[in-house]
């Protein structure tokens, strides 16, 4: 089958991810909920991933959460990356900030 | 109590890709380019604005908002304001005239929650685009995408919301149209404004300085909204939530992103406001209501995902 495989190791879940397409467009089509989705822009931070193996091509994205340090280690947002090869992943936890406002967010209907 | 602020102006903001981001801000929102400087920046405006630009873009390696300007009456009204901020302890910095092409010079302050605003009293008049002032027929055409009417109001996301208030109500004379009020009593939301309008400027609380929920632009009705959703797909452009309808000033809405995840508003509606209009509060435990009226639940990425 065409495509390459992205897997979730901090999940568990595993993919396909098409030739062209982001980790998280992919992930979004398939209906599944392995890695936050934010503003799918690379300005917000949300999908924050650590590749563990793999090659893949970076679109552009805010220095803020994506610092070339960072993206040295692999640590990149999964709404701008393309893989060239299969991929494993694993989720990076969100900042303290993000964190603490969603476990206040419950339902309130 | 009117202070001579009249209306939002203009707000600068970051963008990781400057030709993504006219194409999104022309070819989808349906803004004009008036012009572009030596620092590589975009200015824009919707068709129903009189001055030359409401929208200015910039390159940048960080997505977000670098300041958003209000229009005051006159210089001496300028002059009067900021001898008020200084007055009040709020440090202001001077932005010659030209720094931004055809506007007057600024008056730069940043809030206690981050944000940096400015005052002006001039910029060039340009009338609004496509249409004469005599005999104006009723729309220009040649307009795309969502043909957005005017810019209208931003939303920032930051502490000391009670700080901030006291600018821009006692010294700036804004007014409060509508609160969210957690149960001790605490101003967690703050909807400003300066005019008819249920919000010129609005606030949420959240920890971290600074940050930018969304840049609105008004459309005209409700079919236009659900075009713009129509607009959002074809183009596979990012939708955050909507077609919906807000609690907090009844706005019919839908929310996007831009190609650097800085997040849009079109809407149109909502409610009025007159000086002699009490605050309309919302209780925090109505939350999900106050801002998704339908869903009446709280989406998770309307409240922390920011630019």
């Amino acid at each position: 089958m065409a495509g390459f495989q992205v897997f979730n190791r901090t999940t568990g879940d595993h993919f396909t991810c098409q030739e062209g397409q982001s980790v998280l467009k992919a992930m979004e089509q398939l209906g599944m909920k392995c890695v936050p989705v934010g503003c799918r822009g690379g300005g917000c931070g949300f999908c924050k991933i650590r590749v563990l193996e793999g090659d893949f091509e970076c679109g552009k994205m805010s220095k803020a959460h994506a610092p070339p340090e960072a993206v040295e280690k692999g640590e990149v947002l999964a709404c701008r990356i393309y893989p060239r090869t299969d991929l494993i992943i694993e989720c990076v936890p969100l900042p303290e900030a993000a964190l603490a406002k969603q476990t206040t967010t419950k339902p309130l209907r | 109590m009117k202070k001579g602020v009249m209306r939002p102006g203009h707000v600068q903001i970051r963008v990781l890709d400057m030709g993504e981001a006219v194409k999104h801000y022309t070819e989808l929102l349906g803004m004009i380019e008036t012009d572009r400087d030596d620092q590589g920046r975009v200015y824009l405006k919707a068709w129903t604005e009189v001055d030359k630009f409401s929208l200015v873009l910039r390159e940048a390696d960080e997505p977000g908002c670098d300041f958003m300007g209000f229009k005051v009456v006159d210089e001496d009204t300028l002059v009067t304001l900021e001898k008020d901020l200084v007055a009040y302890g709020v440090e202001v910095e001077q932005v010659p005239a030209e720094e931004l092409k055809d506007c007057g010079r600024r008056v730069r302050f940043t809030v206690p929650s981050g944000h940096a605003f400015e005052l002006y009293a001039d910029k060039k008049y340009t009338g609004k685009w496509g249409v004469s002032s005599v005999n104006p027929e009723a729309w220009p055409r040649g307009l795309q995408g969502m043909k957005a009417v005017r810019f209208d109001h931003c939303l920032f996301y930051g502490p000391e919301l009670a700080a901030v208030y006291d600018i821009f109500v006692n010294v700036l004379g804004f007014d409060l149209a509508e609160q969210v009020l957690d149960p001790e009593g605490t101003r967690i939301a703050q909807f400003l404004t300066v005019s008819m309008k249920e919000h010129d400027i609005a606030f949420i609380h959240h920890e971290e300085k600074g940050k930018f929920h969304h840049a609105s632009f008004f459309l005209e009705t409700w079919e236009d909204v659900l075009r713009a959703a129509d607009l959002i797909s074809m183009t596979d452009t990012s939708i955050d939530i909507g077609p919906t309808r807000h609690g907090l000033t009844h706005g019919k809405t839908i929310y996007f992103f831009d190609p650097s995840g800085n997040r849009n508003e079109v809407f149109c509606g909502g409610d009025y406001f007159y000086p002699d209009h009490k605050p309309v509060t919302w209780q925090a435990e109505q939350l999900g209501k106050a801002i998704f009226y339908h869903d009446r639940v709280l989406n998770e990425r309307f409240l922390t995902v920011l630019t």
